[in-house]
């Protein structure tokens, strides 16, 4: 299948390796992988914030970019959310019946990463090797969003050599919501310390989660403590196929 | 009888006004005995609640039907509100209409006096908590007695409440103890919380069987019969409703259900989400009055007081469908570490957050709608599906605009997310962008930032950022696969 | 304007986006939830025994025929001895030895000076451990269950229904009728300290249960 990957902006410019290991691991299973380059950001930051007329501008950008594939897919829980959610509703803000219509088409057709493994392809085993001792953090928008249940947990046991852990209150959200990490930094931080002390509890040497995001905020507080525990997206531990770490990707 | 009692007319309650909510939050996450005492008792409602749930297997199917009652309703409001005074009429009610608390107040002060009555009890009620009914009263010299133990708590502290179904929450044992040695004229308590509320019931047993005049709010209020509910646990719900001559309950318009039939759905609904049992202790239900038992006069004052300002957003107005649970503070990761009180309302955790900006206006309450992760569990939980995320970004939206609307000169943040729009609003931009990004990537010396500057200050306080790295995604793309697919 | 204007016109204000043409029932409730329960008779009546003692009040089960001697023995084991009743209670569920008042509709202080009361209910709802009461017979007026520290209830098995809906169901009577309605399910309680359920405060103290079968 020809699929088309949508990066997400961060991980465009703060975690390529991401974005490589899901061409990697799409590719070792035989698909095609497109890569749109009018793609830029779906808009979910400005959204959140409040800044909905702005952002008009992308969806229709995001509608035409990614109308013409079979299936699309991200590595980003919280993007794909938001094209399933609030597309629909921009649209109907940006009072164009035609783009909500063309929005109604496409949203089936974007994947999280997780999703497009397991429902779309109906794979679990991906064939990655990852010998370290791993915990899951389920983020809130593949959690309760897009109802990943245990998707990605499914893909995790099938990798050889890995060492998965729980997470306790994994449920719990880690505080980072995006701009509320910043216009309510104690809070939010707060959050994290709670979440950092229930991963430093699972001895694991690696974190992991469906989205980047999330990653990147409690990385951030486990690096500050300097605790050594490192934090991998998902489709980098998928994408291993030997001892090396994911950063030789 | 605890004669030394103090009078509560001459206690003065903390009010609650929102405020800038990080500042208002500040407090609460420094104080530590605090976070202890919610952490606790929320964790231990939330798995109360998640058993009581899941054992049954049609929960699903009773959160649509609640949902879609509650919609029906609220679609409809003037026909019901119009069909519930007729039949609260006919039952022999009386019916008031208050357009504000002002209006509310007035009417329910007004009501006391008609009856010579300088003291009322009450049970719990949100609703006059909103008007801030007490106050009012007071202000006529008329002493208004709280009867629920944690409003008790609350107003013996001079205190505010800080949880919808608790209110006293943010109190411990040992506190609850200090302030009835001190208050309830005892000499003698242990902070057992038995011993706790039988100094409660000793304290607060004469004046139930010599009021005049009871106030209460109101759970569930019955179009088609005129029938009207109170949903309680320790039985000062029924003393107020049963033994005093007078009956005056204050009631949003909201507050709502078409038919007797639909309390088989909500008399589910609630218990289980609220207390986390499967039915509260007691349920009071009256139709107007009922010669030799109980009140012989019977007011219902509907209160508008912003609620219909509400109705009239039509993503804001799912809102309306709460029954006052509270589930969705106890699963709250922001509530758990911030308490109510920083929620500035009557109202606090993520209902409050949504509900308070539509009552006040958003220019009143701009911080609330960003005093969430978005994480989603109150949605999750809510016995009526209230998309609380989704009227919560909603409003974020309604407050970016009022701040465009009142200002010409647009904010830091508004230019920011503008040049970032601009940025994102085409290619050749977006890669230049990515570039100079690109660039700031190989100055840094390992993969985290412990500094930045500006705003982002906020995020390096407690955590690291992520050093870009030296090539994007689309640049690798570029390099590795030349020209591109499909762009 | 008075306030009931005021209101109703800011309502239909509010309410511009709804049609005219649209009415109530247009909106779709939909009621895919369980309006009865699904245990044999005997599976009911062994779980409203269950769910009431939950809520830490005691169930005793007595055939038709020990009634009176299971209400005599209740009460005794209970250290009633001032008992209120309504007036319409059966003579046997006067046990001797103990002084029964009736109920004279007379003020609240009486309730207040006797040990306890003794009523019959409305129904009973299995699946809460709920019981039902609704002024009818061998009930009295509301302020006699609860003025009292002590409720024994005596509920009939062919009372007992499954669920809150079949439960709200049987009570559709009263309401048209205008008759006040009380749910009680077990004695009172709080959980305002803490969040932990302690049994005891304004209402009843000591719940007590007949089921007869």
């Amino acid at each position: 299948m020809r699929i088309a990957l949508f990066i997400a902006c961060y991980n465009d410019a703060l975690y390529p390796s991401t974005g490589r290991a899901v061409v990697r691991v799409l590719e070792r299973l035989g698909h095609e992988v497109a890569f749109p380059l009018a793609q830029t950001c779906c808009g979910q930051m400005h959204f959140n914030t409040g800044y909905q007329t702005e952002i008009v501008p992308l969806v229709r950008r995001f509608v035409e970019t990614f109308e013409p594939f079979e299936a699309i897919v991200s590595p980003s829980g919280s993007c794909v959310g938001m094209v399933r959610d609030a597309y629909p509703r921009m649209a109907v803000v940006a009072g164009d019946t035609h783009l909500a219509r063309r929005v109604e088409e496409l949203a089936p057709r974007v994947f999280e990463f997780t999703e497009l493994l397991v429902d779309r392809l109906g794979i679990t085993d991906v064939g990655a090797s990852y010998p370290h001792r791993v915990t899951y953090h389920p983020t809130c928008h593949s959690l309760r969003a897009l109802g990943l249940g245990d998707k990605p947990l499914r893909l995790l046991r099938a990798v050889r050599g890995i060492d998965l852990v729980e997470l306790p209150a994994a449920e719990e959200c880690c505080g980072f919501g995006g701009t509320f990490a910043v216009k309510n930094a104690e809070v939010s931080t707060a959050m994290v310390a709670d979440k950092t002390r229930h991963v430093l509890g699972t001895g694991a040497e690696v974190l992991t989660a469906a989205d980047n995001s999330c990653l990147m905020h409690i990385g951030g507080a486990l690096s500050r403590m300097r605790t050594g525990v490192d934090t991998v997206h998902l489709a980098e531990i998928l994408a291993s196929v030997d001892e090396h770490a994911p950063s030789a990707l | 009888m605890s004669g030394g009692a103090a009078d509560p007319r001459q206690l003065h309650p903390t009010v609650l006004r929102p405020g800038d909510f990080p500042t208002m939050a500040h407090e609460a996450l420094g104080d530590a005995q605090l976070r202890r005492n919610l952490g606790q008792a929320t964790a231990t409602i939330r798995a109360k609640r998640e058993n009581v749930t899941a054992e049954l297997d049609d929960w699903q199917a009773l959160r649509a039907a609640g949902s879609a009652i509650k919609t029906r309703v609220l679609r409809h409001l003037d026909t019901y509100l119009l069909q519930l005074e007729e039949a609260v009429t006919a039952a022999g009610g009386q019916v008031h209409w208050a357009a504000d608390a002002t209006e509310a107040t007035a009417l329910v002060t007004r009501l006391v006096q008609a009856h010579e009555a300088d003291e009322v009890v009450k049970v719990k009620s949100l609703t006059t908590d909103e008007i801030e009914l007490n106050e009012a009263l007071h202000a006529a010299g008329i002493a208004a007695w709280e009867t629920d133990l944690a409003e008790l708590i609350v107003q013996l502290g001079e205190d505010a409440p800080s949880h919808i179904l608790v209110p006293a929450i943010h109190k411990n044992r040992a506190e609850i103890r200090e302030l009835f040695l001190r208050r309830l004229d005892i000499d003698e308590l242990s902070d057992e919380p038995a011993d706790l509320a039988g100094a409660a019931r000793a304290h607060l047993r004469e004046r139930f069987l010599r009021a005049k005049v009871g106030i209460s709010g109101v759970n569930f209020a019955i179009a088609e019969t005129g029938t009207v509910s109170v949903v309680e646990s320790e039985g000062n719900g029924r003393m107020c409703v049963t033994l005093p001559e007078v009956l005056i309950s204050v009631m949003g318009i909201e507050k709502i259900l078409p038919t007797w039939d639909d309390l088989g759905v909500f008399m589910q609904l609630l218990p289980r989400s609220s207390t986390a049992e499967r039915m509260n202790p007691y349920n009071s239900f009256w139709t107007g009055v009922s010669p030799g038992d109980g009140p012989c006069e019977f007011h219902l004052v509907l209160l508008d007081n912003g609620r219909s300002d509400v109705l009239a957003d039509e993503i804001g107005r799912q809102t309306l469908r709460c029954i006052r649970c509270s589930a969705c503070l106890n699963v709250c990761p922001v509530y758990e570490r911030t308490g109510g009180h920083a929620y500035g309302s009557v109202y606090p955790g993520p209902i409050g957050a949504i509900l308070t900006p539509q009552l006040l206006g958003v220019e009143q309450a701009g911080t609330l709608p960003y005093a969430s992760s978005l994480c989603g569990r109150c949605y999750e939980v809510c016995p009526v599906e209230i998309d609380i995320p989704e009227v919560l970004v909603h409003l974020r939206n309604r407050v970016v605009e009022e701040k465009k609307r009142r200002s010409r000169v647009p904010g830091s943040e508004q230019l920011a997310m503008r040049a970032l729009a601009w940025f994102f609003a085409d290619q050749r931009r977006y890669e230049a962008g990515l570039a100079a990004v690109e660039r700031g990537g190989p100055f840094a010396r390992s993969g985290w930032l412990r500094r930045l500057p500006g705003v982002a200050a906020a995020w390096t306080d407690a955590r690291d950022a992520p050093v870009p790295p030296g090539e994007s995604f689309r640049s690798w793309w570029k390099s590795e696969r030349r020209a591109g697919t499909g762009s | 304007m008075s306030a009931k204007e005021t209101i109703l016109a800011r309502v239909r204000a509010a309410l511009r986006d709804v049609g005219d043409a649209e009415r109530p029932d247009d909106v779709a409730v939909p009621r895919a939830y369980h309006r009865t329960g699904a245990l044999s008779a005997e599976a009911m009546l062994d779980q409203f025994v269950e769910r009431v003692s939950e809520y830490q009040a005691s169930v005793r089960r007595v055939a038709e025929r020990s009634l009176a001697a299971g209400i005599a023995d209740t009460l005794t084991a209970a250290g009633i001895r001032r008992l209120i009743v309504p007036n319409d209670v059966p003579d046997d569920w006067r046990p001797e030895g103990i002084e029964v008042v009736d109920d004279d509709g007379g003020g609240h202080e009486r309730l207040d000076r006797v040990d306890g009361v003794l009523t019959g209910c409305s129904g009973a709802i299995a699946e809460t451990g709920t019981i039902t009461l609704d002024s009818g017979a061998r009930q009295g007026r509301r302020a006699l269950t609860l003025v009292p520290d002590y409720h024994l209830c005596v509920v009939r098995a062919d009372q007992v229904v499954a669920s809150v809906p079949e439960g709200v169901a049987a009570l559709a009577d009263a309401i048209a009728e205008g008759r006040p309605i009380t749910w009680i399910s077990g004695p009172s309680a709080t959980s305002d300290i803490e969040l932990s359920r302690v049994e005891g405060v304004h209402g009843p103290r000591t719940l007590e249960v007949l089921l007869v079968e």
